[in-house]
């Protein structure tokens, strides 16, 4: 298996949960970089859609039972998003919404607490066009805007049903203000600690009074057709004015006194000051370097002031930001390859490319990915997954090498007669599995720990036995290693 | 060395992995830090336990009169003296295994615990619980914070969720607790079998064991698979536990068994965290009826925590083990129209050890609308003991160290001698 260039690797891993076998091949041919990059961030998003090959062939499965809903059952809502991140071809698209989603936080169990368990996966994940009554779930909202305006996102996320569950605007009424959004808004979604006061708190909460849910009752109560919209109510409106710590308007602090009618306007004259806060722009930029360029480091202060100024004069385009995010001297920095600690979705989806999918199912990722503490439309809190180190402890890791495990067994036949071209040498089959990884160059070390997995238990003939046993358990043993865990 | 998981985010720097337990000496961590051979269970609740309906002021007329369905008739507790205030006090009547160990003076009740202006919310209220801080509860959980004050490197099993989520409870900086729902699945796979499996350990332990100073990131990885791998036999060998007397097949059953066989094999593991859920009984509460929802919620805990109770004491175990039973709040006293109970304040909880010295602490509410025992318009049981008077009693009687710092204040309680 030919290697591509080690920056293509890089981006592909980064941005597009990795290369398949297919992709390599595709990839191999005269492409510049640049070329590359734009390959994965222009799209058209009406063509991106490949829910209508689940269950052909080729693909990987999706165990959907007797019944497919995965726009009223959340399980099969994780499947679908799992095989929209194996098999989207705009695979950066799915990233950025998986991005989106920490960000933005938001977990189903409390709107199945409060709605039922079909109306809670609905809220997370309807897909518009097969929803009675065209409900678009809010991982279809992160993935309309996965590259487009954040200050519109913003706008669409603070009306967004779930979220008006999830942070209780829907309890946010005239004279008993609920501060849990306004709250979030600042300290999570925009400026960040630091950036806002306890005061600026108490006052979003009260521009954001009226901001409601309808939800409207349509057939026999929980089956799946009530309709759930945001809805402005002018009456649980506060009509006074509010002060904040910072700008709202060019020269003024305060939101002024508005009559009911008019008073939706306070939220988004805050929800535009927040999008454009100097110090959104910059937290923007650090997460962005997280994300994508490094967590072993903090970000490059050039890197945070150009990010952050492409997203003010780019209107918060993030396809803009990105373009320069992935074009950036630090994202081309080979100090920087391997710097991230792979998210569990990635390092499941990158396993899936790179050992393959065939005759596998995504419903079996969903206990592993539980075990390594990611469960899709289930982040901790709403500050999202912790990262980083804090995906690793003993139970996890032990998850992530029994993933690995479970796929080199899935994949063992197809993975021997990948590897029947190597079988000359032990070295040959170690150098095999490395590369069809993308894995760095290995220390000695480890390189030897590789070689002697494969020489033990007698001479190396290179038989199909041989090859069946030892191809299969060097790629469980190398993705399953510490070193395939960064990406 | 004090270096925390947080720092070493920050500082990426390899002290926290050369101090990361290595496999040859983790055997002799566990025997350090488990010298002492005592541990705690807590057993969480989750949903917010209908206190009143556990532990029934039998003889308060408002008690029958605001809960005309659910209430417990007066001849079917199981009584169990009364207060130190006189009021008599019993049992649910599915709580038989409970009230021979109460019987036994080992099981204490703590009444009305709780803290000033009580969440009603389940997300914040259990974070309140499991930081131990009403003000700001976030980060490390109380008994996190009590496995950071072990000696470093703390042993990777010092803890053990035997639910999939870590609690909060259990979050600390120092150790990153294992979440061990099944035994029998905490075991290395392998596409292999046999001799090949045991090459495929042998390779990921070879792997693991590379800890460069210069990537200390890899480092960290790699150090924490080698504290998976040297771990699995030690988890290993509990699954391998035959018990003395059944466990319930339940959820929590299993737990407590797993937990009992962790105890018997001796493998030094300090603080275990189970839970059982059902509690958020808003509707159809059935406390009287053997279907009803409440009392199979009773069923369940009576069941579990008799066997286990009894497979420690064939074990002569019962002195080293304490279980701290807790929930997130209690529940309206009144019931509601569809004969379930709403979110409230004040809880009820639970001790029992053979070191435990058993009882009724602090005193039943009045259900009177108008009694200053009451809050929120007299709908909600309002607390009496702070819940970290509680947790004060266990970090300085049971587990052996100073309240105050893991508290982050003195809430020691002399009256509160449950231990």
């Amino acid at each position: 298996m030919a290697r591509l260039a080690p920056f293509v690797e890089h981006l592909f891993r980064r941005a597009a949960f990795g290369l398949t076998p297919a992709d390599r091949e595709r990839y191999a041919g005269p492409y510049s970089d640049r070329q590359l990059i734009d390959s994965l961030l222009v799209y058209d998003p009406g063509t991106t859609d490949v829910d209508a090959r689940i269950g052909t062939p080729g693909h990987i499965g999706v165990n959907l039972g007797a019944r497919s809903s995965p726009n009223t059952n959340i399980n099969q809502a994780r499947q679908r998003w799992l095989f929209r991140m194996v098999h989207s071809p705009a695979p950066l698209e799915q990233r950025m919404t998986l991005v989106w989603h920490h960000h933005f936080a938001t977990a189903y169990s409390k709107i199945a607490g409060v709605f039922g368990a079909a109306d809670g996966a609905r809220l997370m994940a309807a897909k518009p066009s097969e929803d009675p009554t065209g409900h678009r779930g809010q991982i279809e909202l992160l993935q309309q805007y996965a590259l487009g305006r954040f200050d519109q996102l913003l706008v669409e996320i603070s009306k967004d049903p779930a979220m008006l569950v999830w942070l209780d605007g829907r309890l946010n009424f005239k004279g008993t203000p609920q501060e849990n959004f306004g709250r979030e808004l600042m300290e999570l979604f925009t400026v960040g600690v630091g950036f806002h006061t306890e005061p600026d708190v108490y006052a979003a909460a009260r521009v954001f009074t009226g901001w409601n849910l309808r939800r409207t009752n349509r057939g026999g109560g929980n089956d799946g057709t009530a309709s759930f919209e945001f809805f402005y109510n002018p009456a649980q409106h506060d009509t006074n004015a509010k002060d904040f710590s910072f700008p709202i308007y060019p020269g003024s602090n305060r939101i002024p006194a508005r009559g009911a009618d008019a008073g939706i306007q306070d939220g988004l004259d805050l929800i535009s000051a927040l999008a454009y806060h100097p110090e959104t722009a910059r937290r923007m930029a650090r997460r962005l370097w997280t994300w994508f360029v490094n967590e072993t480091k903090e970000a490059d202060e050039s890197f945070v002031s150009s990010i952050a100024k492409v997203y003010l004069d780019s209107q918060t385009n993030m396809r803009t930001v990105m373009r320069v995010v992935l074009n950036s001297p630090q994202f081309a920095d080979p100090s920087n390859f391997h710097q991230r600690y792979a998210w569990p979705a990635e390092f499941v989806v990158r396993s899936l490319k790179e050992v393959g999918f065939v005759g596998f199912s995504v419903s079996d990722l969903l206990t592993p990915m539980v075990n390594m503490s990611q469960q899709l439309f289930e982040p901790p809190d709403v500050n999202g997954w912790a990262l980083g180190p804090e995906w690793f402890s003993t139970g996890s890791m032990l998850a992530r090498m029994n993933f690995a495990s479970q796929l080199a067994t899935n994949q063992r036949v197809a993975l021997r007669d990948l590897a029947r071209p190597h079988r000359e040498t032990p070295e040959k089959l170690v150098d095999f599995v490395y590369a069809a990884l993308s894995m760095p160059e290995p220390a000695p070390q480890e390189y030897n720990a590789a070689l002697e997995y494969v020489r033990a238990g007698g001479a190396w003939t290179g038989s199909d036995t041989q090859l069946l046993a030892k191809s299969a358990g060097l790629f469980h043993l190398l993705a399953g290693s510490g070193e395939y865990q960064f990406v | 060395m004090k270096f925390t998981r947080r720092e070493f985010i920050k500082g990426g720097v390899s002290a926290f992995t050369v101090g990361f337990a290595a496999p040859a000496f983790l055997s002799d961590l566990a025997l350090a830090q488990g010298a002492s051979d005592r541990n705690l269970v807590v057993l969480y609740l989750s949903g917010g336990n209908d206190a009143l309906s556990m532990l029934v002021p039998y003889t308060d007329s408002f008690y029958y009169s605001r809960r005309p369905t659910l209430a417990v008739p007066a001849g079917n507790v199981l009584q169990i003296g009364g207060d130190s205030s006189g009021k008599p006090l019993g049992l649910h009547p599915r709580l038989t295994g409970l009230k021979q160990i109460y019987d036994q003076g080992q099981l204490a009740l703590v009444q009305r615990t709780g803290y000033q202006n009580s969440s009603r919310s389940h997300f914040l209220g259990t974070d309140i619980w499991s930081t131990a801080n009403p003000g700001n509860a976030t980060g490390t959980g109380w008994l996190g914070r009590y496995l950071d004050t072990l000696p470093s490197p703390v042993d990777p099993l010092a803890g053990w969720s035997t639910v999939r989520e870590l609690p909060r409870t259990l979050r600390s900086d120092k150790v990153s607790v294992p979440a061990i729902p099944n035994v029998a699945g905490y075991a290395l796979q392998s596409p292999n079998t046999g001799v090949e499996a045991t090459y495929s350990r042998t390779g990921l332990s070879a792997l693991a064991s590379h800890l460069p100073p210069e990537r200390p990131h890899l480092s960290f990885v790699n150090g924490t698979a080698q504290a998976a791998l040297a771990t699995l036999d030690r988890v290993g060998s509990v699954a391998t536990y035959v018990p003395t007397v059944p466990y319930p097949n339940t959820g929590l059953g299993q737990a407590f068994l797993a937990v009992a066989g962790a105890m018997v094999r001796g493998i030094g593991t300090k603080v275990f965290w189970v839970q059982t859920g059902g509690f958020d009984t808003h509707a159809s509460q059935g406390v009287n009826q053997a279907n009803g929802a409440y009392w199979g919620l009773m069923n369940t805990v009576n069941g579990a925590v008799g066997a286990f109770y009894t497979d420690l004491a064939n074990h002569g175990l019962l002195g080293n083990t304490m279980i701290l039973q807790f929930s997130e709040f209690g529940r309206r006293i009144s019931e509601n129209v569809s004969t379930g109970t709403d979110h409230g304040a004040g809880a009820v909880m639970l001790a029992i050890g053979g070191n435990v010295r058993g009882g009724l602490y602090g005193t039943a509410p009045s259900l009177n609308p108008s009694s200053p025992t009451l809050e929120n318009n007299g709908n909600d049981v309002r607390y009496e003991t702070d819940f970290r008077s509680v947790y004060a009693q266990v970090i300085e009687n049971w587990l052996g160290t100073n309240s105050i710092p893991i508290l982050g204040g003195d809430f020691r309680q002399p009256t509160l001698s449950f231990i």
